[in-house]
């Protein structure tokens, strides 16, 4: 709500929210551009649903009220929908198409949303879907999803794409830094394919 | 002076560096546990860092190093400083030589905690300074001076970040690691660390003389400052100052308390500049309390008229609405958008192939469901899934709540499970006095030789101090039985005939019974190179009878009546044990 864009990062504990956080506050600091964000930490990480926020540009608390975020990047198509009351009118959701079906839906019978119908109610939404699974794979591996998700944001993000690439690089380990920076690339041109 | 992105619990860290510090303890408790964990893993300065097996010892270790000297830090989470809560009440009347920080990390909202008590409460009440960071960088600079105030007052400092400071990142400017090392030496003083009774009473007014002048100081400092922009203001204290300057107007006065005591002469002139006052902060009224003392005419808004909630984390949208409440204008409209309210939660779960699910999958098996599971606190809380999870309360409390529960009478089998650090942390104690007055009780010590749920921090039971260097690992074994119970049993939890056998036999007698179920933590044999095949279902056996999905498995799934095993599975081979059909095999196995 001040003059800071303001991004929800979401997913399942173990998909690398951290990483991808850690990549925009790094291309923050590239851009001397101040930041702020807040992790989800501690038992959240077991697999369960985890929220990082990210203030570009700001300067007060990390923490993002409902209703106002510019932007959602989700990891997975339920968490999508889970947060995207954090979104302000006119905002962006980016999501992978892929959903990890929570245990607890087996145990207790739950019914389980489809794909299409968790689209389907995302509909009043600026809504892009990537198969970061497919693209990952094709970039040499499916740990680079969250990288492919980043690359999928950069057009919707008041960052520069040199930046975010400086960034990946100099975060990812030393060895993937190839597969990362085309997983970075192929999530950037599925997103301005689907946009066409 | 460099730019760093990093997370609030590092930059206390890296403020430790800068201010030459010496000696480090801690335990671990979320959101505190980075602190001593970015101080073990930093090269820039060597110093002495342990993990201690609970605060209590932690604060003494420091404490003790203070008293020679060197600049001491100890950190644990709010309810951490309950156990510390002891040595810390009498450590404001010895004082301290050099500096000490009690880093007591708060949890409002008890993000991941059993309460949301107020570390403010504790320092008021052991008469020491506390500081109360507003955000990352002033978490930095305020952990640097901490230490000069400790030294310049001669009490120990209570550092309270909340888990936003902890668990949030920001920019940081950050300064270069101090070279300076001061060297240890502990100069006898009986007047000043004896605390006998004619001690006491000479330092207790020692300690209370100290104080008008430490809130002026606090004053002088910058810690607490305000700014008269009109005739209302709002007051805000720690982490909830920044969400009130974002949204305050700028002809509205506003004070931001970062340290207590707060000194009341001078926030008494700041209340009598105004007519009306808003006090927002987290958890307690403490800063509401005082304005209220010292605020004649005005009239003040806050927790005590419900404008502002006693429970809970603020964000700006919160502090917004507790303007409105109090009538005062604010600069952004929020709206209350509803959360979609019919999506399958997804609550954290054990992992896939956690030792615990097994050893607590074999205990409702034996014991069944009116069996009482009194447990503990760590990542085997969440056993309450499998419903074994009957009582919780604090650290090292399921021995001793269980054997309350089976000496009062209670006629069901009593079963307690607890961690192996939970155990070593206050367990053991429960553990003497169970054998010692007869309990009737089994107790289940879940080993997976860390302490998994803050992020894998090794304990005595690891074999490895917090520097990573080897050391004599604990015989669980022989500790318990030193403490007088015969009935001492390992089991491997992955073994489920094996583990079913021993809870059948624990069953059978009476007296306090231990069974450890060691199984090293999934995350780390994985880090440590640990490989098992994964299993796979035979869809053309499977009778769809649902059994290994009740067991709870993350690396389960369940569609078309079919199970099916995805590629979390970390092939115990438990699940291959439970289904009833023998549909589930080892891949490549027939
Ligand atoms: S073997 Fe079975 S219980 Fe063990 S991790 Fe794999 S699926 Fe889960
Ligand atoms: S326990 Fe065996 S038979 Fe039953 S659903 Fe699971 S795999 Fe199929």
């Amino acid at each position: 709500m001040s003059e800071s864009f303001d991004l929800l990062i979401v997913g399942v504990g173990g998909q690398g929210t951290v990483l991808a956080s850690n990549i925009i506050g790094e291309s923050c600091l590239i851009e001397k551009r101040s930041v702020r964000s807040a992790e989800t930490h501690g038992m959240a990480q077991r697999g369960g649903s985890v929220e990082t926020h990210i203030r570009i540009d700001g300067k007060y608390g990390s923490l993002i009220s409902p209703g106002t975020a510019d932007l959602i990047i989700s990891f997975d198509l339920l968490e999508a929908l889970r947060y995207s009351h954090f979104l302000k009118k006119g905002g962006k959701i980016i999501s992978s198409s892929g959903i990890i079906v929570p245990v607890s839906a087996f145990q207790q019978n739950l019914e389980i949303p489809t794909p299409e119908e968790l689209i389907e109610r995302m509909s009043g939404f600026d809504l892009t879907v990537i198969d970061a699974e497919k693209i990952a794979g094709e970039a040499g591996s499916l740990l680079s999803q969250n990288v492919v998700m980043l690359g999928a944001s950069a057009s919707a993000l008041p960052l520069k794409v040199e930046s975010m690439t400086e960034a990946v690089q100099s975060l990812v380990p030393p060895k993937t830094v190839e597969i990362n920076t085309r997983a970075f690339e192929y999530g950037f041109k599925a997103a301005q394919n689907n946009i066409s | 002076m460099s730019e760093r992105y990093l997370l609030g619990n590092e930059a206390i860290g890296r403020a430790c560096l800068e201010a030459n510090l010496d000696f480090a303890s801690g335990y671990p408790g979320t959101p505190s546990s980075e602190i001593v964990d970015f101080l073990r893993y930093q090269k820039e300065r060597e110093f002495y860092v342990e993990w201690s097996v609970n605060e209590k010892v932690a604060f003494e270790n420091a404490l003790g190093a203070a008293w020679t000297g060197v600049r001491s830090l100890v950190t644990m989470k709010h309810v951490g400083l309950n156990v510390a809560a002891d040595p810390l009440m009498t450590s404001g009347y010895t004082g301290i030589k050099g500096g000490m920080v009690i880093v007591s990390s708060d949890d409002p909202y008890a993000h991941s905690s059993q309460n949301e008590q107020d570390s403010r409460n504790y320092a008021a009440f052991a008469k020491v300074p506390c500081l109360d960071p507003g955000d990352i960088q002033e978490a930095y600079s305020m952990m640097v001076s901490a230490y000069d105030l400790s030294e310049e007052s001669g009490l120990p400092v209570i550092f309270r970040p909340t888990t936003r400071i902890c668990h949030s990142k920001s920019n940081v400017s950050v300064g270069e690691s101090g070279q300076e090392h001061r060297t240890a030496a502990f100069e006898k003083d009986p007047k000043q660390f004896v605390v006998i009774p004619v001690h006491t009473r000479v330092l207790h007014k020692k300690l209370n003389e100290k104080q008008k002048g430490l809130a002026e100081r606090l004053v002088e400092m910058g810690f607490n400052r305000a700014e008269v922009r009109g005739k209302t203001a709002v007051v805000a204290a720690g982490i909830s100052a920044s969400y009130v300057e974002e949204i305050i107007p700028d002809d509205v006065s506003f004070a931001k308390i970062g340290a207590y005591p707060i000194d009341e002469e001078w926030l008494g002139e700041f209340a009598g500049k105004h007519e009306k006052i808003l006090v927002v902060e987290e958890l307690s009224p403490v800063v509401e309390n005082v304005l209220r003392q010292v605020s004649c005419g005005a009239e003040v808004f806050g927790k005590k008229n419900g404008c502002v909630p006693y429970e809970g984390e603020l964000d700006p949208a919160s502090v917004a609405l507790a303007f409105e409440k109090a009538g005062f204008e604010h600069k952004y409209e929020y709206t209350v958008p509803e959360p979609v309210r019919d999506l399958p939660p997804r609550p954290p779960i054990l992992c896939a192939g956690c030792g615990h699910r097994a050893a607590f999958y074999a205990m409702k098996k034996v014991f069944g469901s009116k069996a009482i599971y009194p447990s503990d606190i760590g990542c085997y809380t969440l056993g309450i899934q499998l419903g074994t999870v009957d009582t919780t309360i604090c650290m090292g409390a399921s021995i001793t709540v269980g054997s309350g529960i089976a000496s009062a009478g209670e006629e069901n089998d009593v079963v307690c499970s607890i961690g192996d650090s939970t155990f070593l942390h206050t367990g053991i104690n429960g553990l003497i006095n169970a054998a010692y007055n007869g309990a009737n009780i089994t107790v289940v010590i879940l080993d997976n030789r860390i302490t998994a749920m803050t992020g894998h921090q090794p304990n005595p039971n690891t074999g490895m101090t917090a520097k990573g260097v080897l050391s004599p690992s604990i015989s669980l074994e022989t500790l318990c039985r030193s403490c007088g119970v015969s009935f001492v049993e390992t089991i491997d939890p992955y073994d489920l005939t094996g583990t079913l056998k021993m809870f059948e036999k624990a069953k059978a007698k009476k007296g306090v019974k231990v069974i450890i179920a060691r199984q090293p933590c999934v995350i780390d044999a994985k880090r440590s190179g640990i490989k098992r095949k994964p299993v796979t279902v035979d869809a053309e056996i499977c009778t769809g009878c649902g059994l290994c999905v009740k067991f709870g498995c993350p690396a389960i799934e369940f569609t078309d009546k079919k199970a099916s095993v995805n590629s979390l599975c970390m092939g115990c081979g438990v699940c291959a044990d439970i289904c009833p059909a023998g549909a589930i095999r080892p891949e490549g196995k027939r």
